[in-house]
């Protein structure tokens, strides 16, 4: 094994009931790298990051990061050890203007040097990040209330309540699902930038093209076991993930 | 082809002036922020002096339930259904008659003890309960005090049917009054600046997505507990105020009177205002004693008229105030399209 790994997941199991949701899913990330997640719809990649940040308890298997086993910590621990994912379904607090859904990460005990005050610094803060990931300051946008933001703004929004938490690694599930192609242009560069940053990140993704761009590495998810692993272009050409996206059917009538 | 009409609300021009430190600058704007502040911080400080021995009571009871109401409302804000306010109006209600019946504690000490204890005490007993949500939580509070009522009467501790007579009342009516007045505003002032802070934020997040708390590293059920305890802590103060008002209590003191009284105040009055809950409760304890005449008809009328109340003005009636003073409403032609 290797010892310098930051985050690493041995053997991660969760059935529900006769599912096999997970099924002894392993893999290693460096620091720094991004690991992308892709497989069809059900094969378990939110159930996975579920599994790592605690919403879901796991049946077997363990979770090591920094040499720590942090498997079966509760959600809020594992994010104030750094490791904070998005939800795919966007969880904004819908009736609170967009820098205030960024003031509860900023609360947190991992963030607590920021002063708080109703206009104090966890304010600046909050517009801060939310500038980051493209709300234009000058505008009414970070100040207009959250149920009233374009889903695009709200999957950003979701990424910046990540951020808040200055995280080590970043989870992303499905950051791109809803948003239109020029929302998209303008979201890998924050990502990028923050793979400059330093920061580890698993993004889990539907979009193939931006996802193999950017990885470091892929693995891919079918019925809950990991039938693939490697490079994105390895991946890419591998037949087991071809027949899993394409049905075996479609390949045997080639 | 027709005209139709729409209802637009829009800002009052002087709501848009005083919204920053610069209302400071015109007497207008100052009195704009003020008058709905202090008015009826007045009015209720005029009050008793006004009232006769019966309706002086009465306002006693008002803050009280005022006080439960309250009570109610910032453990909803936190996401929790409460249903069982009576759970910490009997738990301070017993605790405090103990403390003076027993132990012969005067009651300047008895209050006190009896709010911190029996805060704590109903803040760890529904503990239990933290990680159910909605109607499960509301469940396990509802059974609680009716549990406690029960114990009460099988084993006949404490006094068993008969409860515990001959407390302590407080010396002078007006002393009593003005300390329940003045603890129902402070209690109204904290609550609405403490749900103002970034910690208030903190537990409406709860409320509106516990797991979006959770991603962001808070841990909700200890913000929850602490909802819950500052809750109880007014709650269990009540029943301690009210035990001496009295100078009894008795199992009636987790009756389900209290538990419905709060949340049909709160919810009369507006939920998640504060200054709701204590309105509606002044409200209908007045009303509940006004409509006393009518005899057994009275509790038909009351109920009609909480109907009535709630389904007119679902929002509640702080709600409505608050629009009402902030925006005015005009009419806007829509043309239809054939």
């Amino acid at each position: 094994m290797n010892h310098r790994s930051f985050l690493r997941v041995d053997g991660l199991t969760k059935r529900f009931g006769g599912l096999m949701a997970v099924d002894h899913v392993s893999f290693d990330l460096q620091k720094g790298n991004i690991l992308g997640i892709i497989g069809p719809n059900g094969s378990g990649k939110t159930t996975l990051v579920n599994l790592i940040t605690g919403f879901v308890k796991s049946d077997s298997g363990k979770v090591i990061y920094q040499d720590e086993e942090i498997t079966g910590l509760a959600p809020h621990k594992i994010a104030c050890l750094g490791i904070v994912r998005t939800f795919q379904m966007v969880k904004p607090f819908y009736q609170l203007p967009a820098f205030k859904n960024l003031i509860i990460p900023l609360y947190s005990s991992r963030v607590r040097k920021t002063k708080g005050g109703k206009y104090g610094k966890r304010g600046d803060v909050a517009i801060d990040l939310l500038e980051e990931v493209g709300f234009e300051r000058d505008s009414f946008v970070p100040y207009k209330i959250a149920g009233s933001l374009p889903h695009g703004y709200l999957k950003r929004m979701e990424l910046a309540q990540c951020l808040a938490l200055q995280p080590e690694i970043i989870i992303l599930d499905e950051l791109f699902s809803g948003m239109n192609m020029s929302e998209i242009a303008s979201t890998m560069p924050i990502i990028e930038k923050l793979k400059l940053e330093g920061k580890t990140i698993i993004m889990i993704e539907h979009r193939l093209w931006e996802l193999f761009r950017i990885s470091d590495s892929v693995i891919v998810l079918n019925f809950g076991r990991k039938i693939a692993e490697g490079t994105p272009k390895e991946v890419l050409h591998s037949e087991e993930v071809k027949q899993a996206y394409l049905g075996s059917e479609a390949m045997g009538n080639e | 082809m027709g005209i139709r009409y729409r209802q637009e609300r829009i800002d009052r021009k002087v709501k848009a002036r005083s919204d920053d430190v610069y209302a400071l600058s015109s007497y207008r704007e100052i009195s704009y922020l003020l008058v709905p502040r202090v008015l009826p911080i007045i009015a209720l400080l005029v009050l008793p002096l006004f009232l006769g021995v019966y309706w002086q009571k009465v306002l006693v009871i008002g803050c009280i339930i005022a006080l439960l109401s309250l009570s109610w409302d910032l453990i909803a804000s936190t996401g929790m259904i409460c249903l069982g306010q009576a759970l910490f109006f009997g738990v301070g209600g017993y605790f405090t008659g103990v403390l003076n019946h027993y132990l012969g504690l005067p009651i300047y000490l008895a209050i006190p003890a009896a709010t911190l204890s029996g805060g704590a005490f109903c803040a760890i007993l529904l503990s239990l309960a933290l990680r159910l949500r909605g109607l499960y939580f509301g469940l396990v509070t509802f059974v609680l005090p009716m549990m406690f009522y029960r114990i009460i009467e099988a084993t006949k501790i404490l006094g068993g049917t008969e409860g515990l007579p001959a407390l302590s009342r407080f010396p002078n009516t007006w002393v009593e009054m003005y300390l329940a007045i003045g603890i129902v505003l402070l209690c109204l002032f904290v609550f609405r600046r403490l749900i103002n802070t970034d910690y208030g934020l903190v537990l409406m997040g709860i409320r509106d997505n516990d797991r979006a708390v959770m991603r962001g590293g808070i841990n909700t059920y200890w913000f929850k507990f602490q909802a819950l305890l500052i809750g109880s802590l007014v709650g269990a103060f009540a029943g301690a105020f009210m035990t001496h008002h009295l100078g009894f209590v008795g199992m009636s003191a987790f009756s389900l009177d209290y538990c419905i009284l709060p949340v049909a105040s709160t919810v009369v009055g507006g939920i998640g205002t504060f200054a709701g809950a204590a309105l509606g409760a002044s409200i209908l304890v007045p009303l509940s004693e006004a409509l006393r005449a009518l005899g057994t008809l009275r509790i038909v009328i009351y109920s009609l008229m909480m109907t009535i109340f709630i389904v007119t003005l679902p929002e509640g009636i702080f709600h409505y105030l608050e629009r009402r003073y902030h925006q005015f409403v005009r009419l806007v032609e829509i043309e239809l399209e054939e």
